[in-house]
């Protein structure tokens, strides 16, 4: 088998060109091994080689992003690379956002895999984890030795098209990505051993950093409910009986849309609950008490509200990935403004 | 509190002419133990099987593990208050046919009943593909309600279990260990140095195929309160509930909880373990925050310098879970959360239904969302057909040539939430 080609991405300083004098450097294309690409050509041994080496200094680069990057990317895409590494950029900031554009564009438009490293607080990171795999370097150069160990085995990963396994067992900067994977020790132990070192007050590091919620406003309250045309919307699992969607009854694929246009009541074997997550017996019994279409159904009669809509939306909450969730939300949304709706009745259980 | 458990390990299982331990082989005479269950009349039929690890079989859909025990001295017997008569257990000795496990099944009751694979992929999710498994098959009469078929099979299960661990009475255990709790103001007085420690553990509560009995007691009607941790090795507290069947806590996962023996592991050297404090998971909001209430203020009372909280199920009890963690956090003390992740089947979503800054400590069993396909098996036990409705399944998870396609969460036991496993995700 030949060897996969590599081009690497480094800045003026570690190409020895110059410190910050030479920041404005412009891009320029050398063959072979440039600095650091000497380590990872090393630990590449028959399986990859540095073809070429992209120098760029940090300034020029950030100063002109759009021209900079398309003069790198079409270094790069001249040597017909199998691989792209960039850095390590260690706690370089400009160096890091250069390596994590470089990065990032060279997936996306290039389509090949492309691998960097950098310091946790370098801006880069941040800016360019969720896009491209960014292994966890020291802060200085010193850690290179530590780094290419990292890189190089997870770049010919890349590579190859291996699959990636989870960031704590590959090195990289968690992503977002949640990838499963076997421990050494169970969880209770590790558990305890966590609450040893946080009861002792020494450095531990959590399996799930809390996420950021993403809180919605309630929306304003109506002016004219009298006239609304109000609509039903469940996350419950109310569907018409024997579920002619198949909606799972959990980490529900899909949402099902279902005429009510001539019901004024849900009643026990026209429609039950596909959900899997709560005692279903007193919603089949009377699905009414999930989707409450008799009791609007009344108030559409006395004026309380101006219209039932004549569809009702209904998925199953219980596993559902929220991804999942806010797209169907995003769909029925745009169907019910489309349709004049004012209100929403969201029912969950 | 002092309670050894007398391990006798079991190495092989097989029907025989008569029920028996002899060299590490459980025997077990099929129509005693048959027309014994057949006595509860909500039963059509009962019939039994066995499933060894290894082995190219399937067993679905799983409502209950149970692992065969016996007290052999100290009061109470085991499962108090559900078979046995109510009296406090957790002292004496108890031996325990280690390497053996009655698993319930037959038809479906509600959406949430697993998937337990001997070989393969799903082998290695599950726990229970390790165990020596007399598996009973029940199917109840037609007219019975889910509430009196789930109580039927609850009770087979346990019934089954303490059948096979009364077998091991009479037998020379292989290895004893030793539990013991001492009072409050003892572990003051012997481990003055030493941070207090105590186990939040939170009991699915929120309905039909959702309960968890202590004492025969209905978590759901009780009050957070406190038990000894020997007391659960006796089967003080069964499962009656199915969640999803990958964090559902079994009942064997109630005997052998494994906080309780990591926490012993270290007890008397990095950290005096105090107790359990057990806690439910109901469905309304008052009813959370009186029970979040309840658990902070107990940890409070009882001088916790630390605790560890473990989950069971999601979504819902995801807000119990972080209510625990913030109030009890919120008190000077330091917690840890064990729970699992729905990321989706990608893996890139919001993991949990609930945050809070205060749960900076967090132990995860893995993404219980992601996809597996189990291989075709030789042999189902059970009803398989059922994968494409149960929670984790989809319409299509049962293929032609028999492998399945299903979420991890349909697997057993396979992100439990007390930490049984290794299984993870970064």
């Amino acid at each position: 088998m030949s060897k996969f080609r590599v081009v690497h991405y480094i800045n003026q300083f570690f190409a020895n060109v110059g410190g910050e004098e030479m920041a404005d450097y412009k891009p320029e294309l050398r063959e072979g091994i440039v600095g650091p690409g000497i380590a990872f050509n090393a630990g590449f041994k028959d399986e990859a080689e540095i073809v070429a080496t992209v120098i760029c200094g940090d300034s020029y680069f950030n100063e002109n992003l759009e021209t900079a990057k398309k003069e790198v990317l079409d270094m790069i895409s001249s040597c017909k690379p199998d691989m792209v590494i960039c850095g390590p950029a260690f706690n370089a900031g400009r160096y890091g956002v250069a390596c994590g554009t470089v990065a990032a564009a060279v997936i996306e438009k290039l389509n090949i895999p492309a691998l960097t490293g950098m310091f946790i607080e370098n801006p880069g990171a941040d800016m360019f984890k969720t896009k491209v795999h960014i292994v966890s370097t020291k802060n200085s150069a010193a850690g290179m030795r530590d780094a290419v160990k990292i890189m190089v085995p997870l770049a010919l990963k890349l590579a190859k098209g291996e699959e990636i396994k989870s960031s704590k067992q590959e090195g990289y900067l968690p992503n977002g990505i949640r990838v499963n994977f076997f421990e050494e020790k169970r969880g209770a132990e590790r558990a305890v051993d966590m609450l040893v070192a946080k009861l002792e007050g020494k450095p531990f590091t959590t399996e799930f950093p809390m996420p950021d919620f993403d809180r919605v406003e309630p929306a304003k309250a109506l002016k004219d409910i009298n006239n609304a045309k109000i609509a039903l919307v469940t996350s419950g699992g109310i569907v018409p009986k024997g579920n002619p969607d198949h909606i799972e009854s959990s980490s529900a694929s899909k949402y099902g849309k279902y005429s009510i246009a001539n019901v004024t009541d849900l009643v026990e074997g026209e429609y039950e609950t596909a959900h899997g997550g709560y005692d279903p017996v007193y919603s089949n019994k009377d699905p009414d008490r999930v989707l409450p279409v008799d009791v609007l159904r009344e108030f559409e009669k006395e004026g309380k509200i101006g219209k039932l809509h004549d569809y009702f939306y209904s998925t199953v909450g219980n596993g559902t990935a929220v991804k999942n969730a806010k797209k169907y939300a995003s769909e029925i949304a745009k169907e019910l403004l489309a349709d004049g709706v004012n209100a929403v009745i969201l029912t969950s259980t | 509190m002092k309670l050894e458990l007398g391990y006798i390990y079991i190495e092989d299982i097989q029907f025989g002419p008569e029920s028996k331990v002899e060299k590490k082989t459980l025997y077990v005479n099929k129509d005693e133990l048959i027309s014994m269950l057949l006595e509860d009349q909500n039963l059509k039929s009962v019939s039994v099987d066995i499933a060894k690890p290894g082995e190219s079989v399937r067993i679905t859909p799983v409502k209950d593990v149970i692992e065969p025990r016996v007290k052999v001295s100290g009061k109470g017997n085991i499962f108090p208050g559900t078979l046995a008569k109510v009296e406090c257990v957790g002292s004496g000795r108890t031996n325990v046919l280690k390497g053996a496990a009655v698993v319930t099944t037959g038809k479906i009751v509600g959406f949430q009943e697993g998937i337990i694979d001997m070989s393969g992929k799903g082998a290695e999710y599950t726990p229970f593909s390790k165990l020596n498994n007399l598996v009973i098959i029940c199917e109840p009469k037609d007219e019975i309600s889910p509430y009196a078929h789930e109580k039927a099979l609850r009770m087979v299960g346990l019934k089954s279990a303490v059948y096979l661990g009364e077998l091991g009475r009479g037998i020379e255990p292989d290895e004893i260990e030793v539990f013991e709790t001492i009072s409050i103001k003892e572990g003051i007085e012997k481990y003055p140095g030493l941070p207090r420690v105590g186990y939040v553990l939170m009991l699915q509560s929120q309905g039909l195929l959702h309960d968890t009995y202590v004492y025969g007691v209905d978590m759901k009607q009780s009050l957070t309160t406190i038990i000894n941790p020997t007391e659960l090795m006796d089967g003080a507290i069964i499962s009656g509930n199915c969640v999803s069947a990958c964090d559902k806590n079994t009942t064997y996962h109630h005997l052998n909880n494994p906080v309780i023996h990591e926490l012993f592991k270290k007890h008397g050297t990095e950290l005096n373990f105090v107790c359990v404090i057990i806690t439910n998971e109901n469905v309304y909001l008052a009813d959370k925050e009186r029970s979040s209430d309840w658990s902070s203020k107990l940890a409070e009372l009882l001088g916790l310098d630390g605790v560890i909280i473990s989950q069971e199920g999601f979504g819902n009890p995801d807000t119990d879970l972080i209510m625990n963690c913030k109030k009890i956090e919120a008190k000077g003390i330091k917690t840890v959360i064990i729970t699992d992740e729905y990321a989706g089947r990608d893996g890139s979503s919001q993991s949990l239904a609930d945050a809070d800054v205060s749960a900076n400590a967090v132990i995860t069993g893995g993404n219980a969302n992601q996809v597996v396909v189990l291989g075709p098996m030789d042999k189902i036990i059970g009803h398989v057909e059922v994968v494409n409705t149960v929670a984790g399944g989809f319409d299509g998870s049962l293929r032609e040539d028999g492998s399945i396609e299903v979420e991890l969460q349909a697997i057993t036991g396979a992100t439990n939430e007390m930490g049984f496993n290794k299984l993870s995700a970064r």
